[in-house]
């Protein structure tokens, strides 16, 4: 232990103190600028002359206990969707971006598609995309359609995609042209080169970027509720015009950022992680 | 019999004409160093060799083939010569071992342990058995440049490029690698390097290639092109490295 073997110096027995007294006055700082702000935010909200009837109509316990089993099974079906979605939409967008790397002029077409791809589904807003897959695409008439919220997921696969395949895609440029070199010089095939070397790189890469929007995917799932399907936001609201009282919406609310915390938690770990690693830690 | 006989080469960036009816004949168990200032073409020939960048005249034969003819696959080719870069390029998603054995398992299709063993005892032999498990950016500039080199061998290759090896490395770090090549010589490697270290090319070469404006400028042995240069171009060269201390 160093402890043991180093007797510190006055200056630094000195300068130790004052690092800790710099450090009690902190954190007495932080505590009391938000004890005030906070106090401040209460008083102004239960202050104001209209606050009685906005709590009876959004904040009531009752209204929220009779709703919760509703929104629950709602939140239920936005997790299942999120899952396969997110998965649907990750694979998606990987495909794709590999697909606009390939060189070559056999490939032409399929980079085109590709490009094609990416630049419709961004710019198309995503319930025109569900209107059209859950309301026109049934519309055809033909046999063994599948259900409309499988239709949904497709949709929000589609439109997801098209934004993962971009994030993707930066990742696989982001990797240094030396690295390619050094693959191909050990004869690798670029095939190989993509799989072995680049794509590892530039997934772990893009990780927190391709968390982020699966963090957005899951408030959007919920829009596949316009073609009928039952999520928590329309639960909340059919409990909401049942009891004419807003609370179920709160309810929701309360319920969706809950879901979102593990998976913001993941993220701000991933990217701190991938930032420490670029740092050389 | 040559193992590398390149004729004529000739490669231009954009206005700028980096080799010049270059012609360069390697011979098996041979050592080739290239020497010249930076922009001189010394990585460009090397990465042309290695079809890593296409020549836009001249012909490169590899143990008599025609390795230029645009038929020719270049993976093939270049599974049997190995290049050390001068920034290593190790992949640092993966151990040393995984490094090794890339290449021998992916292109050579050897079974993994096969690889493995191999690898290990490649790194045995240059003293980094310890850090086979190692992930490259837990490595010294000298260790990571030594896995470079032994990454290169374990394709057994029949011609080594090593491109400016010990140009990024600290002063310190740069003996290790030079014994190692100098035991690839021992070994009877046939090597091609670009280099600014001039005592070692001295030492390692059996011809030096003085190279300038991407023309072979003065060759031979390197007691004659070092020691008794008959061109000015050589003479002027070597006067600024002696007087920046490098000789």
């Amino acid at each position: 232990m160093t402890l043991l073997d180093h007797m510190p110096s006055e200056a630094q027995l000195r300068r130790a103190a004052y690092r800790r007294r710099q450090t009690v006055y902190s954190v007495l700082v932080a505590a009391s600028s938000t004890a005030a702000l906070g106090a401040l935010l209460v008083v102004a909200v239960t202050g104001a002359p209209g606050w009685d009837r906005v709590r009876r109509s959004f904040l009531d316990p009752e209204i929220a206990r009779d709703a919760l089993p509703a929104v629950l099974s709602g939140l239920w079906l936005n997790v299942r969707l999120l899952v396969c979605c997110a998965a649907g939409a990750l694979l998606l967008g990987l495909v794709i971006a590999v697909l606009r790397t390939l060189r070559g002029p056999i490939f032409f077409p399929v980079r085109a598609l590709a490009a094609g791809y990416t630049y419709t589904f961004r710019g198309l807003p995503l319930i025109i995309v569900l209107y059209l897959l859950t309301l026109g695409v049934p519309g055809l008439r033909l046999q063994g359609m599948p259900p409309v919220l499988v239709l949904g997921g497709f949709a929000l696969v589609l439109t997801y995609g098209g934004y993962l395949a971009e994030v993707f895609r930066a990742g696989i440029e982001s990797v240094h042209p030396s690295q390619l070199a050094a693959a191909r010089s050990l004869g690798l095939t670029y095939r190989q080169t993509m799989r072995h070397v680049v794509l590892p790189q530039a997934v772990r890469r893009v990780a927190p970027p391709l968390l982020n929007d699966v963090v957005a995917l899951q408030k959007d799932v919920g829009l596949v509720s316009l073609a009928g399907p039952i999520d928590a936001v329309r639960a909340a609201q059919i409990a909401t015009a049942q009891s004419f009282n807003y609370t179920p919406y709160v309810v929701a609310g309360v319920l969706f950022v809950l879901l979102a915390i593990p998976l913001i938690a993941v993220t701000d770990w991933v990217t701190l992680r991938s930032a420490r690693r670029q740092s050389g830690g | 019999m040559a193992v590398l006989r390149c004729r004529g080469l000739r490669k231009k960036f954009g206005g700028t004409v980096v080799l010049d009816q270059l012609d360069l004949t390697v011979a098996e168990h041979q050592v080739v160093a290239l020497i010249g200032a930076s922009g001189s073409g010394k990585s460009t020939l090397l990465r042309c060799v290695n079809l890593l960048d296409e020549l836009d005249d001249g012909t490169i034969e590899l143990d008599g083939e025609d390795i230029s003819d645009p038929r020719v696959d270049p993976d093939r080719v270049r599974r049997r010569i190995g290049m050390v870069f001068q920034a290593y390029n190790l992949f640092p998603h993966l151990s040393v071992l995984e490094n090794i054995t890339l290449a021998p398992r992916r292109v050579h299709r050897r079974a993994r342990a096969e690889a493995e063993a191999q690898a290990r005892e490649l790194l045995d032999r240059v003293g980094l058995g310890a850090r086979a498990d190692a992930y490259p950016d837990r490595l010294s500039g000298g260790q990571q440049q030594r896995v470079a080199i032994v990454r290169a061998l374990a394709n057994s290759p029949r011609l080594m490029l090593l491109d400016e090896v010990t140009s990024a490395l600290d002063p310190e770090l740069v003996g290790e690698v030079l014994a190692m090549i100098r035991d690839l010589k021992a070994d009877g490697m046939t090597m091609v390097l670009a280099t600014h270290e001039m005592g070692f090319a001295r030492e390692v070469a059996d011809e030096v290639c003085f190279l300038d404006a991407g023309r072979v400028v003065e060759s031979g042995p390197p007691e004659q092109v070092l020691g008794e240069p008959t061109q000015a171009r050589t003479r002027q060269f070597l006067r600024r490295i002696i007087e920046a201390g490098r000789l």
